[in-house]
C-alpha cells in the first residue's frame, strides 16, 4: 500500500512543528525518517498513524493510503501497526495476549475465531522466535524480546502500513544490530511498506530504501542512501550524514590561504569555507605545489577497518579527524607528535545564499 | 469527539471519551464544589459591610480565631518534626515493626475524627491514662488550648509524612554518596544536601496539615472544653451561631473560614507546583 | 552501602524516638478504644451494639456510604482520564478545585449546603414549595458525605495514571480497540488497586464524617443519626461505654482500611521486585 502525504503540517501553540511537507511513498518500499530530536520526524510518524492530527489551517493537508484517503480516519480504522518507542507492552497481559489483542478486539463479525486467532499468535511467535515465552510477561523479557514482541502485535492484525517509532533506540548496539537485520528480512519476505524513525544516520542508511532527512520541522532531501551520502544537497544533510572537517580561509586568485596553509581551489575570491569528510583525506610526508596543508598528529585510535587519526595545527580552528587504510599507517609509520602534510582528495563547499554546492577533486 | 474541541484546542484526541469525562467533572465540579458556594454569598449578599465587619470582628469570634490560629500553628510546627523524623526512620532505616508503624501513620485519616475526639478526651482527662500522670505534672491538657492543639496534631500528622516520604524515597543513594566522598560529617550533609531537596515537600505537607487544623471540628470539641474566649474554635463558633438559628452571622463567620483556607490552598498549590517546575524542568 | 545517618547510634537513638512517640499518641488511643468499649465485659459491649437506635445508626450510615461510592467512583475516573490522558485550557485549575474539599472545614461545607438547600436557600425554597425536604434527612446527608469525599478516589487515580502515561491506550487504539475496550482492557487492569484503595479511603471518610453531617442532619434519634452522630450524643449523655462501643466499629472500619492499604502497598512492591 503506498503512502501519500500532501500539504501535512503541524503546530504546537505557537511552535511549528512541521512546515507543510509533501511525500509519497511507494508500495513495499522501507523509508526511514532520520533527523536530530525535534526535527519533527516523530511528529510526521504520528500524523501518518492518526495518532496526531495535522492542521487544518490554512489549506487541509490530505493523507493517502493507496487510494484510500485517510486524512479523517480515526487511528483505530486506518489499518495501520504502530511499534512503540518504549514497546508500550500491555504490562498485565502475557506476550500471548499483547499479540492477540488487536485480533480479540476486532467486531465480532470479522473477527477470526479462537483457534484461527492462537494459531495466527503462534505463527507471529515462531517468526518472531519467541514460541516458548507466549506465557511470559512483559517484565520478565529482555528489551530486544520486548520489542520483537511489540512487533508481532503490530503485525497480528494485518496492516497496511507498518510504522515504527526509535525502533531500536533503546537498544544496546549488539543486539540494534541483529534487530536491524532481521527487520530488513522481515521486510523482505512480507513486503509491507514500512516508515520508521531514526536519529542514528547509521541506521538510516543501512536500514532504508529511501532515507528522508528533516530538520526543524522541514524535508532537507529525500533519497536513496547511496544518493544521500554521495550527494548531499546541503550543508545540514552533508554534516548530519558523518563526521565533517572544516577548512577556513580566503581564496585571491585561485588558492586559498589559512595562516601557513594554502590549497589550490577552483573558487572566486573571497572568504570561504571548505568542508571534507575524515576519508577524502590523505596523509603524506611532503607537501604538493597544490596543496601545503602542514598538521601534527595527536591521537590515532587504530580500532576497526581503518586508522582513525586526530589532527592538529595552528591554522585549524577545530581539530581534523582522518581516516587512513591500516596499510598505509603502517606505510608512513604514523606515531604522535609526527608532522606530516595533509592532502584533500575531495572537497565540498555549501554556499548558503544559493543552496549549491560546489564540489571540488583534487587528484592526489 | 467533536470537531469543535479539535479546532479549538487545535492537538488530537486520539483517546476517546474527552466530551464524556469533561461533561462528568464539569457538571460535578459545578454543582457539588461551586453552586453550594454561591449559597454563601447569596446569604450574606443582605448585609452591609460595617454589618458584616461587626460580626467577623466581634469579641468572642476574635478570640476564636486566635485560639484556632494559634494551635494551628503550633500542631503545624510540631507535625514538620515530627512528620520529618518518622519519614526519616521510615524510608531510611529497617527495623522490626516497620510496616506496622508505616500503616499506623494513616490512622487519623482513617479514623473519624468523632471517634478521635472522645478517645483524645478521655485519654487526656484528669483521670485518664495519660492526663492522671500530666497533670501531676502540673500540665493539665483537657480543656486547655494544649488539647486544642494535640487533637489537631493528632488528625493532621499524615500530610507531612506522606509528602516527604515520597521525595526522601527517591532520593538516590549516589547524593549521599557524593557528600560523603567530599567529607561531609552526617550533620553539615544533611543539613546542606538533604534538607534543600525535602524543603518544598516539608512545606507543603505542613501548610496541608495546618490548614487542615484550621477547619477541623470533630477531633477537638470533645477535648476543648468550648469556654468562650479561651478554648472556643472558630469552626465551633460557627456551629453554635447556626443552631441558635443566626444562619447570618454563621455564614459571615463561615466566609472568612473559607477565603482563608482557599487562599492557602491556592498559595500551596502555586508553591508546590513552583518546585516541581524547578525540579522537574517545566513539566509539571 | 552507607548513608548519612547510618552511624548505628544516631540510627537506634531516631528509631527509639519515632516508635515512642508514634507508640505514645497514635497506638496510644486506639488502644483506648477498645480497653474503653469492653471496659463492662464483651456482654455489655454487645447489648450496645446491638441497641435499636445504634442498628439504626449503623444502617444509615452503610447506606450513605453505599450510595457515595458509585457516585465518587463515576466522578474520579471521569477526572482522572480526563487530566491525564488530554491537555486543554483549565486542566491545572480543574485539579487544584477538587482539593476543596480537602480545604474547607467540613462545618463550612455543612453550613453551605444548608444555605443552598435549607428552607431559606434558593433552591431549597424553591423544594419546599414542592414539599421535598433534603436538609434534615438523609438525602442531605448523603449530599454533605458526596462532597466531602469526592476527591479520594481522583487523587488515587491521578498520579498513577500520569506516571504510566497514555502509551498502552495509545497502542490498543492503534491495533482498532474501541474507547469502552481500550478502558476495561488496558487501562483499568493498570489502574484497578489504586481504583480499590481510593474506594475503601471514601468509604472510610463517607462513614466516619462528623462536621458536615452534624450540620445538616438534625441529629434525630432512629431518623438521621449516622454512627458517628450517635456515639457524640451517647457520649454528651454520660454513657461512654455506649460511645466507645459505636467508635470501636468505627475504629475497627479503619484498621480495616489500614490493612487493605498495607495489604495492596505490599502487592506492589511484590509486583515491583518481580518485574
Amino acid at each position: 500500500m503506498s503512502i501519500r502525504l500532501h500539504n501535512i503540517a503541524k503546530h504546537f501553540g505557537a511552535t511549528q512543528a512541521l512546515e507543510p511537507i509533501d511525500l509519497d511513498i511507494q508500495e513495499g518500499e522501507l523509508v526511514g525518517l532520520l533527523g536530530p530530536s525535534g526535527s519533527g520526524k516523530t511528529t510526521l510518524l504520528r500524523i501518518i498513524a492518526g495518532l496526531e492530527n495535522a492542521d487544518h489551517t490554512p489549506t487541509p493537508g490530505k493523507i493517502l493510503f493507496g487510494e484510500r484517503d485517510v486524512t479523517h480516519v480515526h487511528v483505530r480504522d486506518r489499518r495501520i501497526g504502530f511499534v512503540f518507542q518504549h514497546y508500550a507492552l500491555f504490562r498485565h497481559m502475557s506476550v500471548y495476549d499483547n499479540v492477540a489483542f488487536g485480533l480479540t478486539v476486532m467486531p465480532r463479525a470479522q473477527r477470526p475465531s479462537a483457534q484461527d486467532i492462537r494459531a495466527r499468535v503462534y505463527r507471529l511467535l515462531e517468526m518472531v522466535k519467541l514460541e516458548g515465552f507466549a506465557n511470559r510477561y512483559p517484565a520478565q523479557l529482555s528489551g530486544g524480546q520486548q520489542q520483537r514482541v511489540s512487533l508481532a502485535r503490530a503485525l497480528a492484525v494485518e496492516p497496511d502500513v507498518l510504522l515504527l517509532d526509535e525502533p531500536f533506540g533503546a537498544l544496546d548496539a549488539k543486539v540494534r544490530q541483529e534487530l536491524r537485520r532481521w527487520l530488513r528480512h522481515l521486510h523482505e519476505e512480507f513486503n509491507f511498506t514500512s516508515v520508521f524513525v531514526t536519529h542514528d544516520q547509521e541506521e538510516a542508511l543501512e536500514l532504508s530504501d529511501r532515507v528522508v532527512v528533516m530538520s526543524n520541522g522541514r524535508i532537507e532531501q529525500i533519497d536513496t542512501p547511496e544518493t544521500l551520502y554521495r550527494s548531499p544537497k546541503n550543508r545540514f544533510v552533508f554534516e548530519f550524514l558523518g563526521d565533517v572537517n572544516y577548512l577556513e580561509g580566503n581564496v585571491h586568485n585561485g588558492t586559498l590561504t589559512c595562516g601557513d596553509a594554502h590549497l589550490t581551489v577552483d573558487l572566486p575570491d573571497g572568504d570561504e569555507e571548505l568542508l571534507l569528510r575524515p576519508h577524502e583525506i590523505r596523509l603524506a610526508e611532503q607537501p604538493t605545489p597544490e596543496s601545503h596543508l602542514p598538521v601534527t598528529i595527536t591521537a590515532i585510535s587504530p580500532v576497526g577497518a581503518e586508522v582513525r587519526v586526530e589532527l592538529e595545527a595552528d591554522w585549524l580552528a577545530k581539530p581534523w579527524l582522518a581516516t587512513v587504510r591500516h596499510a598505509d599507517f603502517n606505510r608512513l609509520a604514523l606515531r604522535r607528535g609526527q608532522r606530516l602534510y595533509a592532502h584533500p582528495r575531495h572537497w565540498r563547499q555549501f554556499s548558503e545564499a544559493t543552496e549549491n554546492t560546489i564540489a571540488g577533486t583534487h587528484v592526489a | 469527539m467533536s470537531h469543535l474541541a479539535l479546532r479549538r484546542f487545535g492537538s488530537a484526541r486520539v483517546l476517546p471519551g474527552f466530551g464524556l469525562s469533561m461533561g462528568i467533572s464539569v457538571l460535578f465540579i459545578s454543582l457539588v464544589l461551586l453552586l453550594p458556594i454561591t449559597g454563601l454569598f447569596g446569604q450574606l449578599a443582605g448585609l452591609s459591610f460595617a454589618e458584616y465587619w461587626s460580626i467577623i470582628t466581634e469579641g468572642r469570634v476574635v478570640a476564636s480565631y486566635m485560639v484556632t490560629i494559634g494551635a494551628a500553628a503550633v500542631a503545624a510546627l510540631i507535625n514538620a518534626a515530627f512528620g520529618l523524623l518518622l519519614a526519616w526512620v521510615l524510608v531510611r532505616y529497617t527495623f522490626p515493626g516497620k510496616r506496622l508503624l508505616d500503616a499506623l501513620m494513616d490512622l487519623p485519616f482513617a479514623l473519624p475524627t468523632a471517634v478521635a475526639g472522645i478517645t483524645l478526651a478521655t485519654l487526656y482527662s484528669s483521670n485518664g491514662w495519660m492526663g492522671s500522670w500530666l497533670e501531676a505534672l502540673g500540665l493539665p491538657v483537657a480543656q486547655t488550648w494544649v488539647g486544642i492543639a494535640l487533637a489537631m496534631a493528632f488528625t493532621s500528622i499524615p500530610f507531612v509524612v506522606r509528602t516527604v516520604q515520597p521525595v526522601l524515597e527517591d532520593m538516590p543513594v549516589e547524593v549521599d554518596e557524593a557528600a560523603m566522598s567530599l567529607g561531609a560529617t552526617d550533620g553539615v550533609a544533611f543539613r546542606r544536601v538533604i534538607m534543600p531537596h525535602l524543603w518544598p515537600a516539608l512545606v507543603t505537607g505542613t501548610g496541608l496539615a495546618f490548614v487542615r487544623s484550621l477547619g477541623e471540628f470533630g477531633a477537638i470539641i470533645f477535648i476543648a472544653g468550648n469556654m468562650p474566649y479561651e478554648t472556643e474554635i472558630t469552626a465551633l463558633m460557627i456551629f453554635i451561631k447556626l443552631q441558635e438559628y443566626d444562619y447570618v452571622g454563621a455564614s459571615a463567620i463561615a466566609s472568612v473560614v473559607l477565603f482563608v483556607s482557599l487562599a492557602l490552598l491556592l498559595a500551596i498549590n502555586v508553591w508546590q507546583g513552583r518546585f516541581v517546575r524547578r525540579l522537574h524542568g517545566g513539566k509539571a | 552501602m552507607q548513608r548519612i545517618g547510618d552511624a548505628p547510634l544516631v540510627r537506634r537513638l531516631l528509631i527509639v524516638i519515632a516508635v515512642g512517640l508514634s507508640g505514645l499518641f497514635l497506638l496510644l488511643p486506639l488502644v483506648a478504644i477498645f480497653a474503653q468499649a469492653f471496659s463492662q465485659g464483651v456482654g455489655v459491649f454487645w447489648s450496645n451494639v446491638s441497641d435499636f437506635y445504634t442498628l439504626h445508626a449503623i444502617g444509615l450510615t452503610l447506606g450513605i456510604a453505599l450510595l457515595t461510592i458509585p457516585v465518587c467512583l463515576v466522578f474520579g475516573v471521569a477526572l482522572a482520564w480526563l487530566v491525564t490522558r488530554f491537555s486543554f485550557p483549565g486542566r491545572r485549575l480543574l485539579q487544584t478545585l477538587i482539593d476543596i474539599p480537602f480545604a474547607v472545614s467540613p462545618v463550612v461545607a455543612g453550613l453551605i449546603y444548608l444555605l443552598l438547600y435549607g428552607r431559606n436557600g434558593w433552591i431549597g425554597g424553591w423544594l419546599d414549595s414542592y414539599d421535598m425536604q433534603l436538609m434534615f434527612s438523609w438525602p442531605g446527608i448523603l449530599m454533605v458525605t458526596i462532597f466531602v469525599t469526592c476527591p479520594f478516589v481522583a487523587r488515587e487515580l491521578i498520579p498513577l495514571m500520569q506516571a504510566q502515561g497514555s502509551r498502552e491506550e495509545e497502542a490498543a487504539v492503534t491495533l482498532g480497540a474501541s474507547g469502552w475496550t481500550t478502558f476495561r482492557r488496558v487501562t483499568l487492569p493498570n489502574i484497578r488497586w489504586a481504583l480499590l484503595y481510593g474506594i475503601i479511603l471514601t468509604n472510610a471518610r463517607a462513614v466516619g464524617e462528623f462536621g458536615a453531617v452534624s450540620v445538616v442532619s438534625g441529629a434525630i434519634r432512629g431518623q438521621t443519626n449516622t454512627l458517628p452522630l450517635h456515639l457524640e450524643q451517647l457520649y454528651q449523655d454520660y454513657n461512654a461505654v455506649g460511645a466507645f462501643a459505636c467508635a470501636a466499629l468505627l475504629a475497627l472500619i479503619a484498621l480495616l482500611t489500614l490493612a487493605a492499604k498495607a495489604g495492596l502497598e505490599w502487592r506492589a512492591s511484590r509486583r515491583e521486585a518481580f518485574a
